[in-house]
């Protein structure tokens, strides 16, 4: 085996505290900690995307999850927070089942990676990918339908939530 | 130079403990944090093929944008709903909403 | 469209209008109701003259007939057309029906009391008593529609739409007969007016099928029904009388013409279907005069008239095609037999009835040996004095009826036992009802009746039917006979019963018709004189009547000549007959308790008349009893229970078997393997049911541990 690159030392270290974070965010007690534990998950999985000479995507992924869902996610959290139990068990009944299916799944699926060859890095140097991106997505010959049936998914669910997060009659 | 094996590895330990969140985590917000996770797995398996493919064809990486406007949606609905089920119910742990039960 | 065809378009419909009108809207009015009636029998009756003078000032009219017509019925490759035509013939009938209807109209506003209180006693459906008839509105509404059909009838261009008048003529006259629905009497062997309403639209509906079938015949040999183009065109005449019919040897033209000849003699009341005529006499006396003088029979023997062409195809005119045959014999066997029972009567109404049976038997003979101008000439005369001795007696029996209700006595109100003497207490009816007697028995010289009988006799004495020329003299002497005897017995002499004595006479709404229709009873006969008649015939005219009306007819008809002796008969009939009544009733009137004195003279014949020859038990032996017998034995006891049962019995008893041997195969056979099934996915439903949190995550855990299984095992497979 060759000896270990500047880049995957790094990836190492990036994935290892990315999968901790993650592992904190699914098991701690408190929920603003673990939204705050998500966040730096998802920075994490940014610089990953650095790392596979996708800027656009880690740009994305930080302004739109770091920035929005994660933000989101700790509004909601403060919202719900007079019901939220940060005494006892945070996990169901079922905890252990859950936890031998993701275990299985893991295995199987690393099982499955590992056996198989996979191609090497190409080594072309990647060009202007969001030019090409932000082509592709306008060009009635690649993808301007499906990027038009995600805006209008959007606005739908825009106007879902707000609809479903007014308060009803009822409740009043 | 880091091989393809070693991202979907990384993908797959973020969508096993995503996973696990979601199907474990009494808190609604917590399984939503955990269907977040998975989709970011996802995204990042997306991006990995992508760069270890054909860079040239962007189709790795439209579709992790589509992924991305399908996670922003469903983190909206799904917000949304548990803010309106925490209206109605004064609850949000996921094993107390069970009105489907026979 | 003229101005004159729009008016024979109208003729018919205020009355029909007028119908709906107090039907739908003003039958809580009793004055606004007979005002509608009265209102558009009188438009008719002024559409109708407006249409008769024009065709009288008309030069040739015969030739320039008024007919319009819109196509009605495609029917296949031609179009049936309903329409309208107006012929001399039609102009005699639109000269007399409307006014005959409105002077009906007009005499019922007084016969159902009106201004008077409503009598609590009095229910719906029943006579009243003295107050006003409680169902006012509905009478006048019936009157209307009846008259409303008769002028459709008469106006009608082709067969069908003459038939549906026809129709509503049966249905009216079954509503207005029994209009007393509600009357019963003591004697349960009086007929009541419900069952003389069933009798009278069971007979004619009898002969109007048949009458049907003849049309429908016609039909579909000629491809038209309208009256002119059947006679007028020589094809049709001769492909109707050269096809032969069903019924061997009679020729299509003849078939036919004996079928539709049935619809008269029902509707017509002709032998052996006149049963139903006397018993009609049940009904309001308005109807009587409307059925037997303006509107049914007179529509029967206009029906013959009309189609006259198609009856004496393929023989002479004047008699000789078998159809005219048929005719001649029944109408000459009618006027005898019914002349004969009127003899012996005692009721008014009835001797009128037979009467009426009578003189159309006339018409019909006079048809059947081609007197065909004199039959159209007697139906006119006949209508007017008919309807005027109608009204008289309902007259006369309102005036009885009105001393009954100061007396309190319980007799028959129509008995002419009961009356005598009523001529000083009701003037103005002895006189009118004198008048329209004389006319009816053949007053020389005078009278309508006398012009338009003698006009019968003429001609069958002129083209030689010795027979019915016998007949018809015989009929006319019995008629002056029970005229006079009728006379005598209502109105000379001294009052029979306290009731008679206490009789007044009628409103001024019931005497007005009949001095109106006296006056056309003695009048109308001038028209129809006889050319050559010494003096009269020069001085009225030279018969303008036979002159207008012969034009109807496609071919010429020959006149005859005049001769003295069938006058010299006639008028030694007719005042032989009065004569004769007038000895044996006039002259020494009947005292109270007298019997009549018939009675003794004739012996067992006059129980024989009496008893209308018991054609009534012979029918009621021949066909009502067996009929009940059938239904009753045959066609419910064997028929019904054995055959039909017992066909109906065995198929059930065999699909019993069946069922049940198909049950025990669908329990055993068929359901007892998918019941095993459900009953063991309901117990296995039972027992996963627990699966069934209704937690999100369950389920999801469930489906993974699934996916991941599955995975696995085609991933051992597949390697």
């Amino acid at each position: 085996m060759e000896a270990v690159s500047a880049a995957q030392i790094i990836f190492i270290v990036v994935a290892l505290l990315t999968v901790a974070t993650t592992f904190l965010v699914v098991t701690v007690r408190n929920l603003i900690h673990a939204a705050l534990w998500l966040v730096a998950t998802l920075f994490g999985i940014a610089v990953i995307f650095v790392l596979l000479d996708a800027g656009f995507m880690a740009t994305v992924q930080i302004v739109l999850y770091i920035g929005a869902i994660a933000i989101l996610i700790v509004f909601a959290v403060m919202l719900t927070r007079r019901v939220m139990q940060d005494v006892g068990p945070q996990s169901n009944e079922n905890w252990w089942l859950g936890t031998i299916v993701a275990a299985v799944f893991f295995a199987a699926i690393s099982t499955l990676l590992w056996s198989i060859r996979w191609p090497a890095l190409p080594g072309a140097v990647v060009g202007d990918t969001v030019l090409a991106l932000g082509r592709s997505l306008v060009d009635p010959n690649q993808y301007v339908i499906p990027f038009e049936v995600a805006s209008v998914m959007l606005i739908i669910a825009l106007i879902g939530s707000i609809t479903l997060a007014l308060p009803g009659k009822q409740s009043e | 130079m880091v091989p393809l094996s070693w991202y979907l590895t990384f993908a797959a330990a973020l969508f096993a403990l995503g996973l696990y969140a979601v199907l474990a985590r009494k808190n609604a917000v917590a399984i939503l944090m955990g269907v977040e996770i998975m989709l970011n797995a996802v995204i990042v398996n997306l991006v990995a093929f992508w760069r270890y493919g054909n860079p040239s064809d962007i189709a790795g990486q439209a579709f992790a944008v589509i992924v991305f406007a399908v996670a922003a949606a469903e983190a909206a609905v799904g917000l949304a709903l548990i803010i309106s089920i925490y209206r109605r119910r004064e609850t949000v742990m996921a094993e107390q909403i069970d009105l489907m039960k026979w | 469209m003229d101005f004159f065809s729009l008016l024979a378009w109208l003729i018919p419909v205020p009355p029909l209008l007028s119908f709906f009108i107090i039907i739908l809207f003003t039958n809580q009015d009793r004055r606004l109701s007979h005002l509608v009636a009265l209102g558009a029998i009188g438009l008719s009756l002024l559409f109708s003259w407006t249409v008769v003078f024009r065709a009288l000032g008309t030069h040739h009219f015969a030739e320039h007939p008024i007919a319009v017509s819109v196509a009605w019925l495609p029917t296949g490759d031609s179009v049936f057309r309903m329409g309208v035509a107006v012929d001399p013939l039609t102009v005699v009938m639109l000269f007399f029906v409307p006014l005959a209807c409105f002077l009906i109209i007009l005499y019922s506003v007084g016969y159902s009391n009106y201004g008077k209180p409503l009598d609590q006693r009095d229910l719906p459906g029943s006579p009243p008593h003295h107050g006003v008839e409680p169902m006012y509105s509905r009478f006048f509404a019936f009157l209307s529609l009846f008259a409303g059909a008769m002028l459709l009838l008469t106006v009608a261009d082709n067969l069908l739409l003459l038939f549906f008048g026809w129709e509503i003529m049966g249905l009216c006259s079954y509503l207005l007969i029994g209009f007393w629905y509600g009357r019963n009497y003591d004697d349960s062997n009086q007929i009541t007016p419900r069952q003389a309403a069933v009798k009278a639209f069971i007979t004619t509906r009898f002969a109007d099928v048949i009458m049907l079938i003849g049309i429908v015949y016609l039909y579909s040999e000629a491809g038209t029904l309208n009256f002119r183009e059947i006679f007028f065109s020589a094809d049709i005449m001769n492909h109707l009388l050269h096809t032969p019919s069903l019924i061997g040897g009679l020729a299509a033209a003849h078939l036919i013409g004996l079928l539709i000849f049935v619809g008269t003699v029902g509707k017509s009341a002709q032998f052996p279907l006149h049963v139903w005529l006397p018993d009609a006499m049940e009904g309001p006396t308005p109807v009587s005069a409307m059925i037997h003088a303006a509107a049914m029979v007179s529509a029967g023997v206009y029906m013959i008239v009309r189609m006259f062409p198609l009856l004496s195809a393929g023989g002479g005119v004047h008699g000789g095609s078998p159809t005219m045959t048929v005719m001649a014999f029944i109408g000459g066997f009618t006027a005898l037999f019914a002349a004969t029972i009127a003899l012996a009567q005692n009721d008014v109404k009835r001797v009128l009835a037979y009467s009426t049976i009578s003189q159309l038997g006339y018409m019909v003979a006079a048809l059947g040996i081609g007197a065909y101008v004199a039959a159209a000439f007697h139906l006119m005369t006949h209508a007017f004095f008919k309807a005027l001795l109608f009204m008289g007696s309902g007259s006369i029996i309102h005036g009885v009826e009105h001393g009954m209700h100061h007396t309190n006595e319980k007799l028959d109100p129509q008995d002419m036992l009961n009356m005598g003497g009523l001529a000083k207490r009701m003037p103005t009816t002895y006189w009118t009802f004198v008048v329209g007697g004389l006319s009816l028995a053949g007053f020389p010289f005078v009278t309508a009746g006398f012009w338009s009988k003698d006009e019968i006799l003429a001609d069958a004495f002129a083209h030689g039917h010795w027979w019915v020329f016998v007949v018809l003299l015989i009929s006319a002497f019995l008629t002056a006979f029970y005229t006079m005897r009728q006379i005598s017995l209502t109105f000379l002499g001294d009052a029979r019963t306290e009731s008679a004595a206490k009789a007044h006479e009628s409103a001024w709404t019931m005497t007005l018709p009949l001095v109106v229709l006296s006056f056309f009873a003695v009048l109308a006969g001038y028209v129809g004189v006889h050319m050559d008649f010494p003096v009269l015939g020069d001085m009225l005219g030279n018969n303008p009547f036979e002159h207008f009306v012969v034009g109807t007819l496609p071919h010429h008809l020959d006149g005859f000549e005049f001769n003295w002796t069938p006058v010299l008969f006639s008028v030694l009939v007719g005042i032989g007959g009065l004569g004769l009544g007038w000895l044996i009733y006039g002259r020494r009137p009947l005292s109270a308790g007298q019997p009549d004195p018939l009675v003794a003279r004739l012996g067992p014949i006059h129980k024989l008349l009496v008893g209308k020859y018991f054609l009534d038990e012979f029918y009621n032996f021949a066909l009502v009893r067996p009929a009940k017998w059938v239904s009753e034995v045959v066609s419910f006891l064997w028929i019904d229970r054995v055959i039909i049962d017992g066909v109906l019995h065995t198929i059930a008893r065999f699909t019993m078997r069946i069922g049940a041997g198909a049950r025990w195969f669908d329990k055993w056979g068929i359901n007892y393997a998918p019941d095993k099934l459900s009953d063991g996915i309901r117990a296995s439903g039972y027992s996963f049911r627990v699966i069934q949190t209704g937690r999100v995550q369950d389920y999801l855990l469930i489906t993974l541990t699934a996916v991941i299984a599955v995975s696995g095992v085609l991933f051992l497979m597949l390697r």
